[in-house]
């Protein structure tokens, strides 16, 4: 019987305040919630297409709202996403295979994902920018 | 009583018929391909987005109707739905608790991966065969 059963004072599994910070950890956040924006992002993708596929009329629509300085920063901020997944993804891959895991070549490949996904953006959007002769 | 246990789970967790659906595995692996499959499709398409920079309409529209490049974004769509979809699921097993508030999640999950995977594969197909 369920009631006989008594609550015993049993330790608890320690919550996220007693860790400190680490950067695979705080990675493995983000890769997540990145995710979860990719998930929708991909809206944005079937409209683009489906524009493409109705016409003139619909591309534009999708053009000027994708042009607008809020279309931009969320193109902006897709492309920063899209390339942080793909980078820190390629570190899961890489561990799958028991590659770099040990804390410290864990430590500088997130650390190498990282900087590799901001300056990707960098670079797409910098090529962007010169190329409608912004910048 | 205690007849042979084959399983870890409590008798509680067995009336409740909860535990392994013994399909994870599948979904793991497949997780990981669809994974492997997107770093060069996702590369290439990023590029291909940037070189279409300024481009009117009917250059956007031939440059996606090319064979080589519409069979790439078919292979992209397959696999970034089959990959959300794994992926949302894992998020929602985790956080959404409340047998009710979590299926609908989980259908919802379903139909919003398949309802944007084929709307973006019949676009691809529509503009790949100029129609």
């Amino acid at each position: 019987m369920a009631e006989q059963r008594q609550a015993v004072e049993r330790p608890l599994s320690p919550h996220l305040q007693i860790y400190r910070v680490t950067i695979t950890m705080a990675m493995s956040i983000l890769h997540r919630i990145v995710g979860v924006a990719l998930y929708g992002g991909t809206a944005l993708v079937a409209w683009w297409l489906i524009a493409t596929a109705s016409g003139p009329d619909a591309y534009a629509v999708f053009q000027s709202v994708a042009g607008s300085w809020f279309g931009q920063l969320v193109l902006i901020g897709f492309t920063w996403a899209l390339l942080h997944h793909l980078f820190g993804g390629i570190r899961y891959l890489l561990w799958d295979e028991i590659v770099a895991t040990s804390p410290k070549a864990a430590d500088t490949i997130s650390w190498i994902a990282i900087v590799a996904a901001l300056a990707g953006t960098v670079l797409v959007w910098a090529v962007i920018f010169s190329m409608r002769g912004v910048i | 009583m205690s007849a042979a246990k084959k399983d870890m789970r409590t008798p509680l967790g067995r009336v409740l018929a909860h535990g392994s659906a013994k399909s994870g595995t599948g979904d793991h692996i497949r997780q990981r391909i669809t994974a492997v499959a997107m770093v060069p499709l996702a590369l290439f398409f990023t590029g291909f987005l940037v070189a279409l920079t300024g481009a009117d309409y009917e250059t956007a529209r031939s440059w996606l109707g090319n064979p080589l490049v519409s069979i790439a974004a078919l292979l992209l769509v397959v696999a970034a739905i089959m990959h959300m979809r794994i992926g949302m699921q894992i998020v929602i097993e985790d956080y959404v608790t409340g047998a009710l508030l979590r299926s609908i999640a989980l259908i919802a999950n379903f139909f919003f991966a398949y309802a944007v995977g084929l709307a973006c594969l019949y676009a691809v197909v529509k503009i790949g065969f100029g129609v």
